[in-house]
Order: structure tokens, then sequence, then C-alpha cells
């Protein structure tokens, strides 16, 4: 973190906002429903979009038979996929540098086979949503069922059909990694132990479905899309590509966004089949998913068996790891990002927080007919989490020593860095040693064993389960660019003073409620030098910030933020030279605070702002000659020095297991993280125990059920089961601060620390509390039936 | 998703609401408090042609009570059941219940006349009218039906209103004094249809029990009276009652549970609520055992 | 009287947000969609149209309901109030601010449903315990804040209430 001119550092900067829990100025108009989300957007003679979509997992389709359908009230169209493909062309979910990684064209509206239940191969434009659903009634297709890939244990089995044909089998994907000698370390270990994990395939379940509205106006040569998504200019470049147009006849707006946790940053082909509508009919044509078919055309994330061994010394020295991950992907890669990612970050992931020097890695990635899987907030951060911390308890139980001084004794220590992690992961400063001393006086360990012990004599179960992890942020080119996406990882910030002393910032990095929009006012305000409401910060919309990734990988504040940092720093320095010349004073004497120009050394005020403004902007004719003001500085950044800003945590869990129902009372739950520098705890803390709950959900509650034919079971709000507030704990949150020098204000990501370690916390805490009983589960989530067989009582 | 197309009509009276059923047979629908009718709708899981709003006519709200008998009109909200005086102190069983029924807002809306005709076997207020003794009062075109509460639920939404009859009222008899009750259910979340449940009601004798009443819900494919395991408890014997319920109850499996597992769960509650109402009966004077809710 | 004859379509008149309206809709249309679509009330959330999720709940006759689990020509007769109508009255005003103040919202998306939900918890009056707290809105789904934001923020306003003397229910 490095002074800069005036002398002040980024924190101690005099009207700094920095550290400070500074209220979301965007929050008050969501609090009065006064948010404008898409299905908010009002546009005249708009057409309703509605998908036919296939109830079989894996079909041929004979025949489609539209003419009663177009005969319905208020429909404006019906339109196949081979119409629409005159329009959109298909693509490919590979990237160069997934090796290997193959996938199959895949259209926006299907055309002669359906591969997964809820796949769209038709849609229905009418004038109403309910005009658009009659007509899908009134459609008749012929269906030739096709054999259904379903488990994906026997995806690759010899007599498992493909499902392309031009692939030869469902391989999708394969990595392997070999560090050490790993046999030799299996070889001479005191104490091996192994265990096969199960993860059940959850999804995002954003409560603002997906949603897209696309106006074509012809005369302008203009299609205008208002998107629910994290990243615009993404959308903007692929809805280019395919829709054959060129970049400046597509603006992306995303306005405010219903949560996205990943959900909403891939292509989605009924997103890219309404706009392709909306350029067929001229016309505007909004797309709303419903809840039901939000459950089967949403990405869904980890669905993954991984089986992996621990190796230890007799003192309880981690020695190797090695694992064999196997995951289901649904029946093609999405694009652009592929859906080879969440298995590639277990194998770099998994092991992360510890020493040891010897690990083997497997990762295999298969086709199958279910809904494909994609990014979901913490890609693949969950299931390395749990298998390291469940096979490192494991081990501990078995050496008899505490969990807590377990970790204590294998984390890479606090003075080690910067070194390489296992796996190759390049780690420039973390802090697990000091993580755990925080949480261990946060949450009272040792009254809370003594606690636990007291009442399991009462015949109480309780358990305490801890989770180490480490989290992927900041990611440079190296997470997408180098494959060949056109997915931005630098971003930018251009900020003008306005008049009256107000600034306006536009930034690429979006807002979908964690709080971009307020940290980069806080920025703003601190690096210009005013009054925090002075700052009015524009985000999602291609037309009106530069250009950049928008939001993902954890990546808005501390990439967003160095870039809006940057940028203010370069205007104050432009109004500050300006200001020198009409108050003939040394530039370098003066300063901005607070609104005003003030004299650095004494802080006296000089002008206030408004005063040069009205100068600059209405009198220029007074400037002294050769001055030529520019209130207007745009900066960009991208991390160079490191491809990820690695960051560190524990969790740890607080549960009562009831071990005649199985049911599982979640008491407490602790997060010490450490993301760097703190802009703003208020929003941190909420990003942390969001993203807890999220992976709470994933341990006990969330599962996308299949039956043996490929039919999605729960896919309603009733039956698929969210996290909610009856169930829920309380969550405390404490932060260690390890700043990145990538950037001068030093902050990593937060977003996914929450949920890449609560669901190991809550396992390892249920085996805790079971361990008296000799029994132990490993699959997610973890049901009272779960519980209940593993009890043998069932 | 959107609701199909239908007609709607909103009679004032109820002659004219089984007027207007006769007329359309078997494609019209009464709707009450429709928390489950208009989920249905807008799944475009059910498709009637004719909607007949039962929520503009007088009288068929409220908690009253003559001659021992509690009587609740068929359009009482959920939430009204609860609150009435009577209830909360005569009928404590239906007040602890109803905690369980969904959320408040559901709660505010929904009708208890409205649950029993649906007869979800997952839901808490069939269960309740079959621990109590209830009896269902419908009205059809000819006359009104009383229908005892043992006769009414059938199977998986299936009950003993013939097409065109509406269920008006639901009266349940006072407890006496020596009478205890129980209700445990369990979910998976607060508010979720029960994966299984009991409401259960008895009478002190002697230190024991009699008068058993064992309710079970979220367990068959209606409410389930468990009259062997009743028997088991009168005679004292909670592990024998808990046994016996593998021949009386047949649970079904499902995607979220198997059937074993519910039948498991089903006793465990059994043996928490017996030793609820054997505990009140083993309080002498006390006229009601503890909530025996968990909750 | 004429008896009752059943309709599509159907005139509604009711008094919403403190004004009286009046308009036809077809009677398929549940209340959520009548007052987004007839009435630009935007603040009605969608979350999924089958009363699962809270984000649509309004008040109907000072009850909280499910707007997508009514029909909207049942609002005939009543007084609707949204978060809209609510903000312009003034009445969660304090409940509002402490939200703000906690940033006991992310996405804002199932705000106006727990506003809703809050405003008729923290209208019975005293100081709800937090597990009351969570029981009472155990059936509005939040995907973003993991809920304890949300009882700190209702507690907030529930103690405030309570202190200046504002929490009697009758």
């Amino acid at each position: 973190m490095s002074a800069d001119a005036s002398g002040l550092t980024f924190l101690d900067r005099p009207n700094s906002y920095i550290g400070r829990s500074v209220p979301r100025p965007n929050a008050r108009r969501l609090l009065e429903g006064r948010g404008v989300y898409v299905d908010d957007v009002p546009a005249a003679r708009l057409g309703h979009v509605a998908f036919l979509r296939s109830p079989h997992a894996h079909a041929r389709l004979l025949s489609v038979e539209t003419a009663e359908a177009k005969g319905m009230p208020g429909v404006l169209a019906v339109v196949t996929g081979a119409e629409l493909a005159a329009i959109c062309t298909p693509w490919v979910g590979v990237l160069g540098h997934f090796k290997g990684l193959r996938s199959a064209p895949q259209h926006a509206l299907a055309i002669d086979r359906v591969t997964w239940v809820g796949e769209p191969f038709c849609a229905v434009v009418a004038r109403s949503r309910a005009e658009a659903e009659d007509a899908l009634a009134a459609i008749a297709v012929e269906f030739d069922p096709l054999p259904a890939v379903v488990d994906m244990e026997t995806a690759l089995d010899p007599g498992t059909p493909p499902i392309h044909a031009e692939l030869g089998d469902n391989l999708a994907f394969e990595r392997s990694l070999d560090v050490g000698d790993v046999d030799a370390a299996f070889r001479d270990a005191a104490l091996v132990v192994e265990e096969t994990f199960q993860f059940g395939r959850h999804t995002g379940v954003c409560l603002e479905p997906r949603a897209i509205l696309a106006d074509w106006a012809a005369a302008d040569g203009l299609l205008t899309v208002h998107h629910s998504f994290q990243a615009p200019h993404m959308m903007q470049d692929i809805l280019c590509k395919h829709l054959a147009l060129p970049e400046g006849a597509v603006r992306v707006i995303c306005k405010d966004v219903g949560g996205s946790f990943g959900i909403k940053v891939h292509i989605y082909p009924d997103e890219m089949a309404t706009c392709a509508l909306a350029l067929m009919l001229k016309r505007p044509v909004k797309f709303v998913a419903d809840r039901l078919e939000s459950f089967q055309s949403d990405i869904h994330a980890r669905d993954h068996r991984v089986t992996a061994r621990m190796a230890f010394s007799a003192e309880g020295d981690i020695l190797a790891l090695d694992m064999d991950d196997l995951t289901g992907i649904g029946p093609y890669s999405v694009y652009p990002r592929t859906s080879a990612v969440e298995a590639n970050q277990v194998v770099n992931l998994t092991g992360g927080p510890y020493r040891h020097r010897h690990y083997r890695a497997r990762a295999r990635v298969v086709l199958q007919n279910k809904a494909p899987t994609c990014q979901y907030r913490a890609v693949g951060h969950p299931i390395a989490t749990m298998v390291a911390e469940g096979l490192v308890d494991l081990g501990a139980s078995r050496l008899g020593l505490d969990p807590l001084a377990m970790r204590e004794r294998n984390v890479i220590p606090d003075d080690a860095y910067p070194c390489a992690g296992v796996s190759g992961i390049k780690l420039e400063k973390l802090s697990h040693q000091a993580a755990l001393a925080k949480l261990k006086a946060m949450m009272g360990y040792d009254a809370l064993r003594a606690e636990q012990a007291s009442l399991r004599a009462q015949g109480i179960h309780r358990g305490i389960g801890l989770a180490a992890f480490i989290e992927i942020t900041n990611p440079s080119a190296a997470f997408y660019g180098v494959g060949g996406a056109r997915i931005s990882s630098q971003d930018g910030c251009t900020i003008r003073l306005d008049p009256q002393g107000g600034v306006v910032a536009a930034i690429s990095v979006t807002e979908q409620g964690q709080g971009t929009e307020g940290i980069i006012a806080q920025i703003v305000a601190t690096a210009v030098g005013v009054p925090m409401e002075k700052v009015r910060v524009i985000s999602g919309d291609t037309q009106a910030t530069p250009y950049g990734g928008g939001t993902w990988a954890s990546r808005g504040a501390g990439i967003g933020g160095e870039a809006a940092w940057q940028a203010g720093k370069a205007l104050r320095a432009n109004v500050v030279a300006v200001a020198g010349a009409i108050l003939q004073a040394d530039p370098a004497s003066l300063d901005l605070r607070d609104g005003a120009v003030v004299d650095a050394e004494s802080g006296t005020e000089r002008m206030p702002l408004s005063e040069l403004g009205r100068i600059v902007y209405f009198r220029s004719d007074t400037l002294p000659p050769g001055v030529q003001p520019e209130f207007v500085a745009t900066r960009h950044y991208v991390p160079k020095d490191y491809p990820f800003a690695f960051t560190n945590g524990v969790q740890a869990s607080y549960v009562e297991v009831d071990v005649q129902t199985g049911f599982v009372r979640l008491l407490k739950h602790w997060c010490v993280e450490d993301c760097g520098t703190v802009l703003n705890p208020l929003l941190v803390d909420e990003q942390i125990r969001g993203g807890i709950v999220q992976g709470i959900g994933g341990a006990l509650f969330e599962h996308c059920l299949y039956d043996a034919e490929g039919q999605l079971l729960n896919g309603s709000m009733a039956d698929y089961l969210v996290p909610m507030a009856g169930e829920m704990p309380d969550i405390e949150v404490a932060h260690v601060v390890s700043p990145t020098t990538s950037s001068e204000i030093g902050a990593k990501g937060a977003g996914e620390a929450g949920t890449a370690g609560a669901p190991a916390a809550v396992v390892n805490a249920i085996n805790d509390a079971l361990r008296p009983l000799d029994a132990r589960v490993s699959r997610q989530p973890v049901t009272p039936e779960v519980v209940l067989e593993a009890l043998g009582l069932v | 998703m959107k609701a199909p197309d239908f007609a709607y009509a909103r009679p004032a009276s109820l002659d004219e609401a089984l007027a207007l059923l006769a007329a359309h047979g078997e494609d019209a629908v009464p709707l009450a408090g429709g928390q489950s009718l208009v989920t249905a709708l807008n799944m475009r899981l059910s498709a009637p042609g004719l909607l007949v709003d039962l929520n503009a006519i007088p009288g068929l709200a409220g908690v009253s009570e003559a001659d021992g008998v509690v009587r609740i009109g068929a359009m009482t909200r959920h939430r009204d059941v609860g609150a009435a005086p009577v209830v909360r102190a005569r009928l404590p069983l239906l007040a602890a219940a109803l905690p369980h029924i969904a959320h408040p807002a559901i709660r505010n809306r929904g009708t208890i006349g409205g649950s029993v005709a649906l007869a979800d076997p997952a839901t808490e207020w069939p269960a309740c009218c079959l621990a109590l003794g209830a009896t269902v009062v419908v009205r059809g075109p000819e006359a009104e039906r009383r229908i005892a509460a043992e006769e009414f639920f059938l199977g998986l939404y299936t009950t003993a209103l013939e097409p065109g009859e509406i269920v008006t009222a639901v009266e349940i008899p006072l407890p006496p004094a020596d009478a205890v009750w129980g209700f445990e259910e369990l979910a998976r979340r607060h508010g979720d249809y029960a994966l299984a449940g009991l409401a259960a009601t008895a009478r002190r004798s002697g230190g024991g029990l009699t008068a058993v009443r064992l309710a079970f819900f979220g367990v068959g494919d209606r409410p389930v009276l468990a009259r062997a395991a009743a028997a088991a408890i009168e005679a004292g014997d909670v592990q024998a009652a808990q046994a016996a319920l593998a021949d009386e109850l047949d649970p079904p499996g499902d995607p979220a549970m198997r059937a074993a597992t519910r039948l498991h769960l089903a006793r465990v509650i059994l043996g928490r609520v017996a030793g609820t109402l054997l505990a009140g009966a083993s309080m002498a004077g006390a006229s009601m055992a503890g909530d025996g809710d968990g909750a | 009287m004429a008896p009752e004859a059943p309709e599509r379509e159907r005139a509604v008149a009711f008094t919403l947000n403190g004004e009286s309206v009046r308009c036809r809709a077809p009677v398929r249309t549940h209340l959520g969609d009548l007052l987004r679509d007839a009435f630009g009330l935007t603040g009605v959330h969608l979350g999924c149209e089958h009363g699962v999720c809270g984000a649509c709940t309004v008040l109907v006759d000072g009850r909280a309901v499910r707007a997508c689990l009514m029909l909207g020509v049942q609002a005939d007769g009543t007084v609707v109030e949204t978060v809209e109508g609510l903000t312009e009255s003034g009445s969660i005003r304090d409940l509002q601010d402490a939200f703000h103040a906690r940033n006991a919202l992310q996405c804002g998306y199932c705000t106006p449903g727990m506003l809703v939900t809050a405003a008729e918890l923290l209208a019975e009056g005293g100081v709800p315990e937090r597990a009351a707290i969570r029981d009472a809105i155990a059936g509005n789904y939040c995907r973003c804040t993991g809920y304890h934001a949300i009882v700190d923020a209702i507690a907030t306003t529930a103690e405030a209430r309570h202190a200046a003397g504002r929490d009697a229910a009758e």
C-alpha cells in the first residue's frame, strides 16, 4: 500500500471512507420497491416468449407441428429450432487451456435432438406470457426417445452410448496431476485414511429468475438488451458473434439484478433465442424464466464423487494426498466458460491450506443427459475443502489428536510466503495460523469442547466442525483469456467532476447486491477527495461504462476497486493542477479534501470544488493561458504479478444431532477470513454470511434429484429445499488482514469464502457429534435419512 | 407459469354456490383460501372450467361454541382458528398444530374447510380432526350431511365429499376435563409438509391412559388412526405401540425420503408423544398435559 | 339481485395504497400480476408463483398474503397495501432505515416481501425473540444475506418501537 503524492496512504486520507461500515447508497430504492429488474422495464409492443422444453432426457425430434398454435389468440410467432438457426449460429463450449476438452455444437433451440429434460426446442411469442403458454399446449411434437445417460458412474462404460456420436464416448475432459512421490509417502505413512465423498447436484435459485428483454430498433441498427446478468460486455460480444452484428449494434444493460451467484454469467439457449426472436420479429421480446423452468434450465453444479486418501506421520503431519474426482456436467460443456472449470478447481485447491509436498489428483468430467452444469458460487471450492478437511478430521480422530491442533500443525506457516501450493498455485500472502488463532479465541474453542463433553454425558450429541480453506479471487487473464475466451479480466473506471463538485463514476464491474456500487463510491470519494454523497456510480451498461469483465470469481472490489482508485487519483491530480494554476500555488502543496481544494500541509480550504467547477466549465475565458482542464480521468486495472489473488480463512460450525430422528440443528457458525484490505466491513461480513448459508444449503438441504430416466423429480420451490431463516444459525465473522501488494488498495475478493468452507465445517461437526456412536456421513446433502443410515437405524 | 384460462363466479350465498356447482358439474371447483388450488393453477396442474369463489358467502367463517361442541366455519382462516379464545382455552391441540401450517401469509389466507376438503395427507388439520373426533359438515344441493372425520378421509386427496358438495364447517366436541393431548411433527424446514406427524388425544385413567387416539399424518395416503398402537399405549407398552406401527402405517416412499425412514420417524414421534401423554396422565389434577410440541 | 354469472374477465374496485382504484382484469390473472401490470407496482416481485418464496407478499385488509395465490379479481372490495404504499405512508420507515443501516438486503428482490412480513410481525407488538423472528420470516426466501442481518434489523426495530412505546398492538 503505497503513499501517494499528498503523503497519505489509501487508508488514512483525511476523508477516507475505507474500512468504514458505510451503508450502500443504492439500497434505498430497493427498500422502497423502486428497483428496476428486467421484468420491470417498460416496453411498447412487447412480445412475451415461452419455450417448449423437452420432456425427455434424450430423444430425437421427429416432428414439431405448430400450425394450430400459430392461430391461437395473442400469438405473434411460433418458431422452431431450424427456423431460429437461420439467425443465430451455434456455439461450442471449449477453451484452449483445458487441453482435450470436448463438447458438441449447441443451438439456441434444439433442432433434431433434445438432450436433457428442459432443453428448449420451440418458442412461442405472444402478447402475454399466459397466451404464449396457452399456445405451447397446442404444439404437437413427435419424439423418438433415445437411451439416456444419467448415472455419471456408468457414463464411461463401454456399453454406454455416447450422447454425441461424433465424440465417440462421454468423456469431456480429464486432468491428472502428480507431484512429489505419492506412492512412497503412502508406503511410509504411519496412518492412511480414505473416504468417498458424494456431493449432491444443486443449483443457484436466484430469487429473481433469469430474465432478458431484447429490442431490435432496425432504424437505429441497435439491439438493446436488458439482461439480468453479471457480465454485460461479454454478452455484447457473444451476441455480436452469433447474431452477426457489429459491436456497436448491441447494447447490453444490466440494471438491478435479483441475485446471480454465477448462475447469470453463462450463455443460455433460451436467452440467445430471445435476442434472435427480437431480430426476427423487429419488436421487443421478453423472456422471464418461471420457477419451474428455472430448475430445469439454470445451470446446476457440484455433481461430484471424490474418492480420496491422506497419509499421516504418527505425530500428525500430513504427508500426502491422493484423490480421484468424477463429475457429471450434462450434455454440453457450457459456453463460453466451459464446464471443466469446477473439476479443474478441485484439482488445484484440494489440500491447499497445507504444507504436504506429495499430491496426486485425477479429475474426469463426463457428459450425461441432465441439465448442464457450470460455474456457481465458490466453483469447486466446497468440494476441495470437504475432501481435505474431512480427511484431516478422520486422521485426527484416528491419531487421537485435537482437530484444531491438527490444523495448526499442518497449515503453511504465515511466514512462509510467498510460496507455491502443492498443486503449483502461486500464493502471495496467506494467514492460516493467524486465522486459526483468531477463530479459536472467537468461538471459545476450549470452553465449547468442555460443554460438548458434559452434554454428551447427558445424551446430547453436539459436534464442532472446522474447515480451513483457500479461495481464488481477483483472476487475471490466466482464468479464461489465455484459453481463447473473450472474457475480459481487466476493468476500467471513468470519473468525471461536474460543475457543482459532484462526481460521476462509470465502472465496468457490476452490481448484483453485493455492494459493488457502494464500494466504488467509497473508493472514488476517498481517492478524489469529495464527500461520498457527491458520488454517483454508473454500472451495468455497455454504452456507458469502460470495457470490462463484470462480476465473477470475486473480482469486483479487488479489480474494479483498484481501477476506481487509480482513476480517482488521476482525476485529483488533474484537478489539483488546474487549481494550482488558478491559485498560483504549487500543485504539490494542494490537495482535495471533502469537496474543496485545501492546503495540503495545514488543511486550510483554498477553494471549494463548486467554485473551481464554475470557473472551468462556465468561465474558461478567465483561466490562465495554456491551461486546458481535463476533469475526466479513466484508468484500467488487471493484476499482473500473480495469476490469482488467493485468500484464506477458517470456519467452524456447532451443531446438535438428534440421534433418533437424524435431524441436525445448527447452533452457531463462525468464520475468520482474510480478504486483504477490508474496504467496508458491513458489506464484507454480509457477503461471508450469505455465502455460508448458501454453503449450508448444499451441505444439508439442496439436491437436484433425478430418476433413472433423467427426469428431474423436485423442480419446484416446494420440493427443492433452499435454506430458510428458521433453520439457519447466527454467524460470527472476523478478519485477518493481509493486503495484496499487487494493487494499491490491497483488496482481495470475499464473495465466495463463505460458501467455500461452510459445507465442510457443518459436515465435520455432524461427524464430530456422531463419533461416539461410530457413525460417519460423507454424502451431501446430509439429510436426516443419511444420518439415520449412518447410525444403522434405517 | 401462468394459470390456464377459466371462468369465475363469486356467489353471495351458499345456495347460489351450490347451484353453480350443480350447473357446471365436475368442470366447476370451489375456491376457498386458494393456497393449494391457485398454486396448482399457476403450475397448470389443474384446469377447471369454473372457479366458484366461496369468499363472499356470509356466515361460513367464525368459531363458536354451543352444547359442548366447537363449530369452526369452513372459511375460517387458519390463523383465526388458532386465535379463537375457545380454541386456545379448550382445544390446545389445534393451537399447537397451527404454527406448523406453512407460514404466516399462508395461514392468513388458507382455510380449515379448504384444508379438510383437499385432504392432503401431510397436513395438520385433517389429522387433528381425526384425533379430536371431529365431524365434517357438508352441504349439497339437496341437504346437509354430517360425516365423522374417520369416515371422511378416504385416500390421497380423496374424501367422502360428493360432487357438488361443499364443506361448511368442522365440529369438534369439547374434550372432557381429564383429557390429555400431544402433538409432534417432523418437517425438514419450518412450515414444510410433514415427513411424519402425530396428533394425539387421550383421557387420564388411574395414572394411565384410556380412549387414546393417535392420528398420524405424512405417513400414508390419508391421515391414519393407529388403533393397535393406541391400544398398546393404553396398556402402557410404548415399545409395543411403536412396533405395531409397522402394520398400521403404509408410508409413501418418495424422492425426499424412503418409506422405511418415514416409518422410523413415526415410531420416534410416537415415543415422544406417548411420553407427553403419560406424563400428563401422571399429573394428578392437571387439566391438560404440556404441549408436547417439541418445537 | 341476479344470480352470479361466470365471467372470464371482471371489473375490480378496491383501495390500493390509500387510493380508490378500478380496472377490468382477466380472472386468471393473479393479484401479483394485476398489481404489476395494471398499476405499475413493480415492487411486488414474483419469485416462484407457487406461494413458497414470499417475494410477492402484500397486505390485504391488513394481513400479509401471497399475491401470487390470490386472483386479482378477489381484491375486489379489499384494502391492498404494497411496499410502495407502506413507503409512502411512512409506516415502515424505521424498519427500512434499520434494514439499510444493517445492510439487511443485497439484491433487494426478497426485500419488499420481507418488509411486509416483518411489518405484520411488528404490528403484533412486543419484542420478539430472535427465534420468533426467524419463524415469522421462515416463509420468505432470501438467497443473499443468510438471514442474520435481517433478523438483526427486525429486532432493532422492535426494540426501538418498544422503547418508544410504539409497539402496542391495539
